[in-house]
């Protein structure tokens, strides 16, 4: 269970990303977060995991405050979120194997992580993770060879084999075309289902998160304007997270 | 049970990165047995290090004329240099771009350029010191002769790289050679002239300053005299000013190339 | 409008003033290079004569001595020893300025700003000068050669690493620190990765400067083939001084060709 309470964050620029945003996400749901670009999803999503610092409020994963953890604590905690990110973020110059594989650098020593050398039950781990994701074959292939559908495919498997307790996905589909970006987030939710995960989803397509979500929320210059089953997101809620704007165009 | 995995080698064959890698360490190992260190000289002037520091702290910086004539000079060794170097340079850059010459013109431009920037200017210098005497007008030549065959380089690069496009355009309009050459070489390649000719100075001006090691002027000849008669603490203060013109001269030329382009 | 030979519109490239402008930059630096003529002393009637002395002296350069390659083995191994040991050694040594020099690893503003400074004493200073400054410490030799052009090799490596970490593409380091990997972790599978063929490529281009670098060093006496040229200058042996060059232009010339090759193939 994700418990997020109060969360703030100002940037050095001035940029006041959230403004008190407060939400938990119970079970396995998987809760799509939809706003305008601007409205802080994405430093939501990087509050959780801290990869942002936030300025103020409390994140618990499973009771534990992760706002209050050391930096040794942190990087435990991190163990236990997958992320997934927009522009896949896979280590371009490395392979396939080693992309999955850094997903479980949080339980190696250093020296058999330059070697190369990982536990046989992660190796194992990983080659199930990559047939997982349709990727049977590809270990070998260095990730700036793969099409983009595939390597979100490698983020996915390098998330997956963590054995997280959640999923933090952070615009998953954006980089991809409409038809890659269906299968790919089937592919995401399908799999948290499978492992009986939750997973927090920014995502900007409404229609998509529409077609996959049980539950919206939707967020507007640092506040939660909405929160709701698909059903609900009716014009007058879209007008409150996009503005007017959103509206016009759909007219 | 469990599948193992190997990371795929980046050699054609597997034996051929440890391969390298032994023949990279021994290569290592002859360089240092091969040395020829007098170890018992080292420890002398190791145990001497105190009083050198000693001699050269704080540093000399009274004999003003000495350092300020030694700077002009430098100054006007690498300012001399340049533009001759560019002037002679742009019609050698001309005969080295491949698009705008026949090959054998190419291969002949190619040649002087290469070998122009192949001697150090250390051993141009000695040569050019015997030609013409010792002073700053044998330091001008030399740099002058390296000068020719860098920028030449650079240029005869850029020129391989312009668009095309506005020079076909131009041809077009039915303009005769000179007014292509005018029209649609010379804009897209004058900026570039500029930055290249600043960013020459700036590397002339580093140069200066060790061409005197054999008597063509700068900055060089008076720390080479310094280190000669132990003047340890004037040679520091040289040291420091020489330090202080290469980055005031990166700073303008940074600056003045920032302004051109 | 209806006059039209008065109204006819002018165009100019330029307004007058920056036509004035561009006239008088031009001038200044004519005149500047005019004064600068003048005061270095141009004495024409050295001048004049240098062909004819350059003539005289490949005259006596040429033929080159043959006979006499055999006892440059040596010393050109021992060049090559010092551009090898002394890029190696500055290999090791600017790594962890690098890391220190780049906006986006540096551990603080101290660190930082040692870095910076170590880079550009390095840089500004030629390595024959360093080479002056190391014969005074461990006297004549290759080691003061070694030393000398690890020292300056330093700066040039830090700053090219550290640009080359600047230019690291954030999200994949990220990615790594997303999955709770420790921070050397991250190093070795967030950035090691994408800055590795920048530090190769790098290293070997400085390899290839510092054999050119190392044929000089000798002049000064610290080590190589220089120190051979040297000699033979100073007995007035021009053949042999002919041969010297012949060799150090194949050899420098030998090295650009390995580094241009090696830094393809990393890259």
């Amino acid at each position: 269970m994700l418990e997020v309470s109060g969360l703030e964050k100002t940037y050095p620029t001035g940029d006041h990303a959230l403004r008190g945003v407060s939400f938990t996400v119970e079970g396995r749901d998987a809760v799509f977060v939809i706003g305008p670009s601007g409205a802080g999803k994405s430093t939501l999503l990087r509050c959780v995991n801290r990869l942002v610092e936030p300025d103020r409020g409390v994140v618990r994963l499973d009771g534990l405050d992760v706002t209050a953890l050391d930096t040794r604590a942190l990087r435990a905690a991190r163990r236990r979120m997958g992320m997934i990110f927009q522009e896949f973020n896979l280590v371009e110059r490395l392979t396939v194997m080693e992309n999955v594989l850094s997903g479980r650098l949080g339980y190696v020593g250093l020296w058999p992580a330059w070697r190369r050398r990982f536990p046989p039950d992660d190796v194992e781990a990983a080659y199930r993770t990559l047939a997982r994701v349709g990727l049977e074959g590809f270990e070998n292939k260095r990730a700036d060879e793969l099409s983009g559908g595939q390597r979100q495919r490698v983020g996915i498997a390098r998330a997956l084999v963590q054995r997280p307790q959640i999923l933090l996905v952070d615009e998953p589909t954006s980089s991809l075309d409409p038809r890659t970006s269906e299968t790919v987030m089937a592919l995401i939710t399908g799999l948290a289902a499978e492992d009986g995960i939750p997973a927090l989803v920014n995502i900007h397509d409404v229609p998509l998160a529409r077609a996959f979500a049980r539950r919206i929320i939707g967020l507007a210059a640092g506040r939660i304007v909405f929160d709701g089953p698909p059903a609900m997101l009716d014009e007058p809620a879209l007008e409150k997270i996009y503005g007017a704007r959103l509206h016009e165009a759909n007219a | 049970m469990a599948r193992a995995w190997q990371r795929p080698s980046p050699w054609p064959h597997p034996w051929m990165g440890p391969a390298a890698w032994t023949l990279g360490l021994a290569f290592l190992a002859w360089n240092v047995v091969s040395l020829d260190v007098d170890p018992a000289r080292v420890a002398r002037g190791l145990g001497r290090l105190g009083t050198v520091l000693a001699r050269a702290v704080p540093p000399d910086f009274s004999r003003t004329g000495l350092i300020a004539s030694g700077v002009i000079e430098s100054i006007e060794i690498a300012t001399l240099s340049t533009v001759l170097g560019v002037l002679l340079g742009i019609p050698v850059a001309v005969l080295a771009a491949r698009n705008v010459v026949a090959l054998p013109v190419y291969a002949g431009g190619r040649g002087v350029v290469t070998l122009g920037r192949t001697l150090h200017e250390l051993i141009l210098a000695i040569i050019i010191v015997k030609a013409v005497g010792f002073g700053p007008l044998a330091g001008v030549l030399t740099l002058t002769v390296g000068a020719v065959a860098s920028f030449a380089k650079l240029l005869a690069e850029q020129i391989e790289t312009i668009d095309r496009g506005p020079i076909e355009a131009i041809r077009a309009t039915g303009a005769s050679r000179g007014a292509v050459l005018i029209y649609g070489v010379l804009p897209q390649v004058l900026p570039r002239i500029i930055g290249l000719s600043i960013y020459q100075w700036d590397v002339h001006l580093r140069h200066s300053t060790i061409i005197g090691i054999v008597g063509a002027g700068g900055i060089g000849a008076t720390l080479y005299n310094a280190f000669a008669r132990y003047d340890y603490d004037f040679a520091l203060a040289i040291l420091i000013i020489i330090v202080a013109i290469v980055l005031v001269g990166e700073g303008v030329s940074a600056a003045a190339r920032a302004k051109v382009q | 409008m209806g006059d039209t030979a008065v109204g006819a519109r002018v165009w100019r490239r330029y307004s007058p003033a920056q036509t004035a402008a561009r006239w008088s930059a031009e001038l200044a630096l004519a005149v500047v290079t005019a004064l600068m003529l003048w005061h270095v002393g141009v004495r024409w009637e050295y001048l004049a004569d240098a062909p004819a002395q350059v003539g005289d002296l490949l005259g006596r350069m040429l033929p080159p001595e043959w006979a006499f390659a055999g006892s440059l083995l040596h010393p050109l191994a021992q060049t090559i020893n010092i551009a090898t040991l002394g890029t190696a050694g500055a290999i090791v040594l600017s790594l962890p300025i690098a890391f220190f020099a780049a906006l986006n690893t540096t551990p603080g503003r101290v660190a930082y700003a040692l870095a910076r400074v170590v880079i550009v004493v390095s840089r500004s200073v030629d390595t024959l000068i360093w080479a002056l400054v190391f014969i005074i410490v461990v006297g004549p030799g290759s080691l003061a050669g070694t030393l000398a052009v690890a020292m300056r090799s330093i700066g040039f490596l830090a700053k090219l690493f550290a640009e080359g970490i600047e230019e690291i593409d954030r999200g994949q380091v990220e990615a790594v620190t997303a999955t709770g990997a420790s921070r050397l972790a991250t190093l070795l599978y967030g950035i090691v990765p994408q800055v590795k063929p920048v530090f190769l490529g790098v290293s070997i281009y400085r390899w290839d400067i510092n054999i050119r670098e190392s044929t000089v060093l000798g002049l000064v006496g610290a080590g190589g083939i220089g120190f051979t040229l040297n000699d033979a200058i100073l007995g007035l042996e021009w053949a042999r001084v002919g041969l010297i060059i012949l060799v150090v232009l194949a050899v420098v010339l030998l090295s650009e060709a390995v580094s241009a090759l090696a830094r393809r193939r990393v890259t």
